[in-house]
């Protein structure tokens, strides 16, 4: 390594702890977010030095972009005094005794088992490079970071579909989903990036979709991509149809997760160990859970960003129809 | 040994640091919001297409030039969208524009 290279990385970890203290000092949450979404670039960058692009991929676009866009978001409703809350209802005893034995008593078992479990996991020393290329030829993909998430750890991945779901399922039980824009308040010059900007980010989606079998790239970056342009297009007024907010968005948001349950469920029934492929599908079969996870994360994604869950669009009236006629 | 390309690439990403410099100063020292985005936005556009051209000349193939000049149009139509957006919400909300006193 050169000078200038460890004076570029001394800087970046020197700016990084920097950016770090100073957004957790702030006491301007609008500023401390900024920070945030800057303090995510640059993490980005420093795994780019790490010379691990598929997380500095991920990071720029979940950890800068898309949780930063929902830090805004969730900023804009604080304080906000239209909260829909549900009318309060007569419980009976059981049901008001369910949430302090929920969070009582059932979280701090759960939480307590999983500690015991990782103090009797072997430690595994770091650099499993070797162990993952020695395999790479069975995993039915060429790229190493790819045949780990979905291949030698399906495991991880599936369960992270399952986190990404259990959020949406609680910001959908806390609120219901707003519209940025009332209809004819959408900005023009938000519309012509839309038109430009949705086919090229649908493309470039499935462009890294696809390349994920052989380099950097794979589901959770391209279904962020996914999520950013149904976000756009919701910010321009697009809303899904009302046939559509029911079981066709339910199947939509869970697509991903089922899909690997499925996979689980064969190979288990078939092979006695769950998600341990066959080696001529596994191939396909990644290939097939891929596409599944990126369309559901991209749901998930922007689901969480419209903040609750969904309602139905009052139909126009008559004399709406005539105005915009 | 430095070859010419390189030389040449060199000389480009240093003709952007000005851009950028001189785009950070409007960002901190500008008197109001209007300003600093046109200061940004303008220098940043002239600095980035600077870097993305000195990039270009060490591209392997068309397709990485291809790559660059897309990101360069697209951050292009991002940083100007973006800028619209703020200052449009900023009129709303009653910002007036600075006038020398």
């Amino acid at each position: 390594m050169t000078g200038a290279q460890t004076l570029f990385d001394g800087l970046l970890v020197l700016l990084l702890v920097i950016l770090a203290w100073v957004l957790l000092a702030s006491k301007d949450l609008f500023r401390a977010i900024v920070l945030f979404i800057s303090f995510g670039l640059l993490l980005a960058l420093a795994w780019l030095r790490l010379k691990a692009p598929d997380i500095a991929l991920a990071e720029a676009i979940i950890g800068a972009g898309i949780t930063g866009a929902l830090l805004l978001v969730g900023l804009g409703r604080l304080g906000s005094a239209v909260r829909c809350r549900p009318l309060p209802v007569r419980t009976t005893p059981l049901q008001r005794l369910s949430a302090p034995l929920l969070v009582g008593l059932l979280l701090p078992s759960i939480a307590a088992v999983v500690l015991v479990e990782l103090f009797t996991l072997p430690i595994v020393a770091s650099g499993q490079i070797k162990l993952v290329a020695a395999h790479l030829e069975h995993a039915g993909v060429d790229h190493p970071v790819t045949a780990v998430l979905l291949n030698f750890r399906g495991y991880d991945t599936f369960l992270e579909m399952g986190v990404l779901l259990l959020a949406v399922l609680s910001i959908w039980s806390l609120d219901r989903a707003r519209h940025p824009f009332a209809r004819d308040q959408i900005p023009a010059a938000l519309l012509t990036l839309q038109r430009l900007l949705l086919p090229l980010l649908i493309l470039v989606a499935g462009y890294i979709l696809q390349r994920g079998a052989q380099g950097p790239g794979g589901a959770f970056q391209a279904g962020a991509l996914l999520a950013a342009g149904i976000i756009l297009a919701a910010l321009c007024g697009h809303r899904l149809p009302p046939g559509h907010q029911g079981l066709l968005l339910r199947l939509a948001l869970s697509c991903g997760f089922t899909t690997f349950l499925l996979a689980a469920a064969v190979t288990l029934a078939r092979s006695g160990v769950p998600l341990l492929y066959p080696e001529h599908l596994a191939g396909s079969l990644i290939l097939l859970i891929e596409i599944a996870a990126t369309f559901s994360i991209a749901f998930l994604l922007a689901a969480a960003m419209a903040g609750g869950h969904p309602v139905p669009e009052a139909k126009p009236t008559a004399i709406d129809e005539r105005k915009s006629a | 040994m430095m070859s010419l390309i390189d030389l040449f690439s060199g000389a480009l990403i240093l003709a952007s640091l000005p851009f950028f410099v001189a785009g950070t100063l409007g960002l901190l020292r500008f008197p109001d919001l209007y300003c600093r985005l046109h200061a940004l936005t303008k220098a940043d556009n002239l600095g980035l297409g600077l870097v993305v051209l000195a990039l270009m000349l060490q591209a392997q193939s068309w397709l990485q030039v291809l790559r660059l000049l897309l990101i360069w149009l697209l951050v292009l139509i991002a940083g100007a969208t973006v800028a619209h957006l703020i200052a449009r919400k900023a009129l709303a909300a009653g910002h007036r524009p600075w006038r020398r006193p």
